[in-house]
């Protein structure tokens, strides 16, 4: 950093964020397995993003696909046909889509509603505590199929349905880890400190308590997009998705109805398997890779 | 008065800081805290008059549960007191966060443990900047976190300006700490333990910082400490303090070199003193009752080595001990004490 | 025969920044029934010589040099004989004690734990013991059945005390026994150790920042900086009348109350203990150093004997000294 150069308090607070990131990045690269993750979820993105200029409509249309009826893997059809003659490739890949979508929205929402709350439950005393806190036990102890279901019955099937389903059923548990972190952030002085400096409410939760809680949200975020993910493709698979999209849990339906287990198809019924747990597993060594880089960080070194 | 020590109400410099006539007072506080469940409340300040005059700086000495720390936040406006009131610049405290904030910017608070005082996740501008930010802000930022970081000591400041906290010295965190006070220029400061956490060497820089700050901006200072050799290093006034109350104060050189209250004189003769000749020194048994039992009459009585060892009896005064409280001292300038037997030797002529 | 002798300790830590010195050549020397202060403060390596004693350091540190305690290598002892060593020859009282006990044990079961690991004692014969040591450190003996959070921080302290005691150590090792704690408890656990030791003829190392406590408990002291030893000597000589700069700033950071020479004069050094992965050429302390000499950037004084002590500095040597000092650079 020169001395000459006179900087302005907001080019110091970009170059901070900079090397924030950079510093992060440093870190987050000597775990291995998270690199590997990382590499994996990107590749699936990108994928998902250029499915449409591969796959045309045809393809995946179910009157009209070219492909012959429930075919095994072959060299034209990598991972063997449906029923309708679509390629088990072409809806993976287009399954993709609405998965990672469905799976990052609801993860959004989810954790937006726990750090919102968990922050407020662990900053405020009194009867703002406890109310959130019961209504937080009350949530948790939904369960989210039962919830997804009625919400069904009332919103009618489809992406939305099920966006708010999970993000409406998930949060608790994010809010009972932020509001731990809170809780344990607010002991320390520095919050005193800016107590006594004048802070009210709204500067001590948006200064002080969300920077320290970040971390944490951040590793849960990735953790909990595996659950999303899964959680939507037991929807679809369930029935209660939109029956004209493409998911990897309405691939999978499709497979288990037209009785595919006990027709030995497996090459329809496994991919869709295997593409959500390899999406979970990536996530999770993310996530993991985080948590790593971030504990040094709340601890002091040497 | 030494040579060298500003007199109160009057300091050469100024440096644009506000020179308040009245200083802090605290006249009659109380605090209490509600007990869990079942019991006494705990009587953590137990009626206290405290006076902080302009450009003074006091030593409130004591062990930890005497409520030193409940006081210092209570004058902060950290803590609402069950009676009493802490009075500024002649007005009383108002409990409102407009009237608070505002009283922010006049009193300041320096923690004991700089790293914990600090959020980890701000830069050393930010966390100076921190304070301004919460009142408004200024025009020029840069230059106010600058030339508090400069009074603080850290130079050149712009050096700090994007450094963390974990990537400091003990020292300098504390100076970052003081540098966030100084910010909103305050006209007093009050530090809890300021140099408890840090190395030996560097307390002394930290303690002449003080110094220097009441020299050149006129700061007083209230620094609350369990180490009596600090308040001989920086005080002018200390003021002991035992179980929520004050049992002996006044100027340092007195209450340091022939103190009269037993517990002061306990705590001194304990002090490590190589030199030879020191009298053998009078450890206390056992720990500070429970601020929720407080013993009555003196409420020193039952740890009294005085009350011990007959010299209360033979004085007549033992059953005073015992059974009658002292009343608060005042916060006036000169030295008191709460203590019946020194009373009655001040009371008698002197057979030496 | 010296009860412990350390013979030019070396410790380094390997770390994900290269190879950190925490302590460079330190030779020790405490005869049986003698008490030792080492001063210092942080990052000068004092910890690390507490846990090299008992061979406590990770396997990051990389460890030479010889640590004789009775007349035996404590680093190149068999695991066996080494655990045999460990708390029944000599124990530590850990820094942050009172932080060390196990919140879900009662304190009674912490202190016989050492005590059955040692001996071959049943159960019954253990309590004895503990309440017999609790007695000894001024604790009422019911307290064996209260957990560690229901006792005060100097009542802790006392707990760690009689788990040190627990299996009859020749040596106790205490590191910053006082630091957490108030003046009077302060002054009631170093008066403990002091009749413990007397009591049991043990010998006894102190650890601390705090000098004049050193200088009141001991009869020797060393001073620490930077990993090295920078004086050693009577205890009284180095307190009052320093030969290294570094004890002497050290010791002026403790006024005197009633001295009128420290009064509204605090007197420190500027800069911070440094680091010990980066440290400065020639003697580590001259960037702080007020007195320091043009040579001091270059040479890194040995002990040189300075009175009754010794102390590593080159204005202690007469001035024959300080000139070949400078051809050694030469």
């Amino acid at each position: 950093m020169t001395t000459a150069e006179v900087l302005s308090p907001r080019r110091m607070a970009w170059i901070r964020r900079w090397r924030t990131v950079t510093r992060v990045w440093r870190e987050f690269r000597r775990n291995r397995a998270g690199v590997v993750g990382l590499v994996l979820l990107v590749g699936a993105c990108l994928l998902a993003l250029a499915a449409p200029l591969f796959i045309s409509e045809m393809e995946l249309s179910v009157t009209r696909a070219p492909g012959p009826f429930v075919a095994s893997p072959s060299w034209d059809y990598p991972l063997g046909t449906d029923k309708f003659g679509r390629s088990v490739l072409d809806l993976i890949w287009q399954g993709s889509r609405v998965s990672l979508t469905v799976g990052f929205l609801a993860t959004f929402m989810s954790v937006f509603l726990g750090t919102v709350i968990g922050i407020a439950s662990g900053h405020y005393r009194g009867w703002v505590e406890s109310v959130l806190m019961r209504f937080t036990d009350w949530v948790l102890v939904l369960p989210t199929l039962v919830l997804a279901v009625s919400l069904v019955v009332v919103l009618g099937r489809g992406i939305g349905t099920i966006i708010i389903a999970i993000g409406v059923t998930a949060w608790p548990v994010t809010a009972r880890l932020v509001r731990a972190q809170t809780l344990a952030v607010e002991s320390r002085p520095f919050i005193e400190r800016s107590r006594a400096l004048g802070g009210g409410h709204w500067h001590v939760m948006s200064r002080h308590v969300l920077p320290n809680v970040m971390p944490i949200v951040l590793a849960r975020t990735t953790l909990l997009v595996a659950a999303t993910i899964i959680a939507e493709s037991t929807l679809s698979f369930l029935g209660l998705g939109d029956p004209s999209l493409i998911s990897w849990g309405s691939t999978l339906q499709e497979a288990r109805d037209a009785g595919a287990t006990s027709a030995g198809l497996w090459w329809w019924i496994v991919p869709p398997g295997i593409a959500i747990a390899l999406v979970a597993l990536a996530f999770t060594m993310v996530g993991r890779a985080l948590e790593q880089v971030y504990n040094p960080r709340l601890r002091e070194r040497l | 008065m030494c040579a060298g020590a500003a007199r109160p109400g009057r300091f050469p410099g100024g440096g644009g800081y506000p020179v308040t006539d009245e200083g802090l007072r605290a006249e009659g506080v109380r605090v209490e805290f509600a007990a869990r469940g079942r019991g006494e409340p705990a009587r953590a300040v137990d009626g206290v008059d405290l006076h902080v005059r302009p450009g003074e700086i006091v030593a409130l000495v004591g062990e930890s549960g005497c409520g030193k720390t409940t006081l210092a936040r209570t004058l902060l406006g950290l803590e609402r007191p069950t009676e009493g009131t802490v009075t500024y610049d002649g007005s009383p405290l108002v409990y409102s966060s407009r009237a608070l904030s505002a009283y922010r910017r006049k009193v300041q608070l320096v923690l004991q443990d700089p790293s914990g005082s600090l959020n980890p996740r701000h830069t050393v501008y930010d966390a100076v900047a921190e304070g301004l930010r919460i009142h408004g802000g200024v025009a020029d930022e840069r230059a106010a976190v600058a030339d508090a970081l400069s009074r603080a000591g850290l130079r050149p400041p712009e050096r700090f300006f994007l450094r963390y906290p974990h990537e400091l010295s003990g020292g300098q965190r504390q100076r970052v700490v003081i540098a966030g006070a100084l910010v909103l220029h305050p006209s007093t400061l009050i530090a809890d333990e300021p140099v408890a956490s840090l190395d030996a060497s560097v307390r002394g820089e930290i303690l002449a910082l003080l110094l220097r700050l009441r020299q050149d901006l006129g700061l007083s200072c209230l620094v609350v400490t369990h180490d009596l050799g600090l308040a001989w290093n920086i005080a002018d006034r200390v003021a002991v303090m035992y179980l929520g109350r004050i049992v002996e104060t006044g100027p340092v050189e007195k209450i340091l070199s022939a103190p009269e209250h037993p517990y002061t004189q306990a705590l001194l003769s304990v002090v490590p003193d190589v030199t030879g000749g020191a009298t053998d020194p009078t450890v206390l048994g056992g720990e500070p009752p429970d601020p929720s039992r407080i013993p009555g009459g003196c409420r020193f009585h039952a740890r009294c080595p005085v009350l011990a060892s007959g010299a209360a009896e033979a004085a007549g005064v033992a059953d005073r001990c015992r059974t009658v409280d002292l009343p608060i001292l005042g916060a006036e300038d000169e030295s008191q004490v709460a203590c019946h037997y020194a009373e009655r030797l001040a009371a008698e002529p002197r057979s030496q | 025969m010296s009860l412990l002798e350390i013979d030019d300790l070396t410790v380094t830590y390997r770390t994900a920044g290269g190879p950190v010195p925490a302590v460079r050549g330190l030779s020790l020397d405490l005869p049986a029934g003698q008490k030792l202060g080492v001063a210092g403060e942080s990052g000068c390596g004092k910890s690390t010589v507490a846990l090299a004693l008992l061979r406590l350091l990770p396997t990051t540190a990389t460890v030479s040099g010889r640590i004789l305690f009775e007349g035996e290598d404590v680093l190149s002892m068999t695991w066996g004989r080494l655990r045999a060593v460990r708390w029944a020859g000599a124990s530590i009282i850990f820094q942050g004690a009172m932080h060390s006990l196990n919140a879900v044990h009662r304190i009674g079961a912490q202190i016989a734990e050492p005590i059955l690991l040692h001996e071959s004692v049943t159960q019954a014969e253990a309590d004895l013991r503990v309440t017999e040591l609790l007695t000894q450190v001024g604790l009422p003996p019911d307290r064996a059945r209260a957990y560690p959070h229901e006792l005060s921080g100097g009542q802790r302290q006392r707990v760690m005390i009689a788990m040190a005691l627990a299996c009859n150590p020749r040596l106790i090792v205490a590191d910053e026994p006082t630091t957490a704690l108030d003046v009077m408890v302060q002054a009631q656990i170093l008066r403990l150790i002091e009749e413990l030791v007397r009591d049991h003829d043990i010998s006894l190392m102190i650890i601390s920042h705090d000098l004049a406590v050193l200088a009141d408990t001991c009869d020797r002291l060393a001073v620490m900086y930077a990993g090295r030893v920078v004086e050693q000597g009577p205890a009284r000589q180095v307190f009052e009348a320093a030969s290294h700069p570094y004890s002497a700033a050290l010791s002026g950071a403790f006024p005197r109350i009633g001295d009128p020479a420290s009064r509204l004069q605090p007197r420190g050094l500027a800069g911070d203990p440094p680091d010990p992965a980066e440290l400065p050429t020639g003697c580590s302390f001259h960037p702080r150093c007020p007195s320091a000499l043009d040579i001091c950037s270059h040479v890194d004084p040995e002990l040189w004997p300075a009175g009754e002590s010794e102390a590593a500095c080159v204005l202690v040597l007469p001035d024959q000294g300080a000139s070949l000092a400078e051809e050694a650079i030469r």
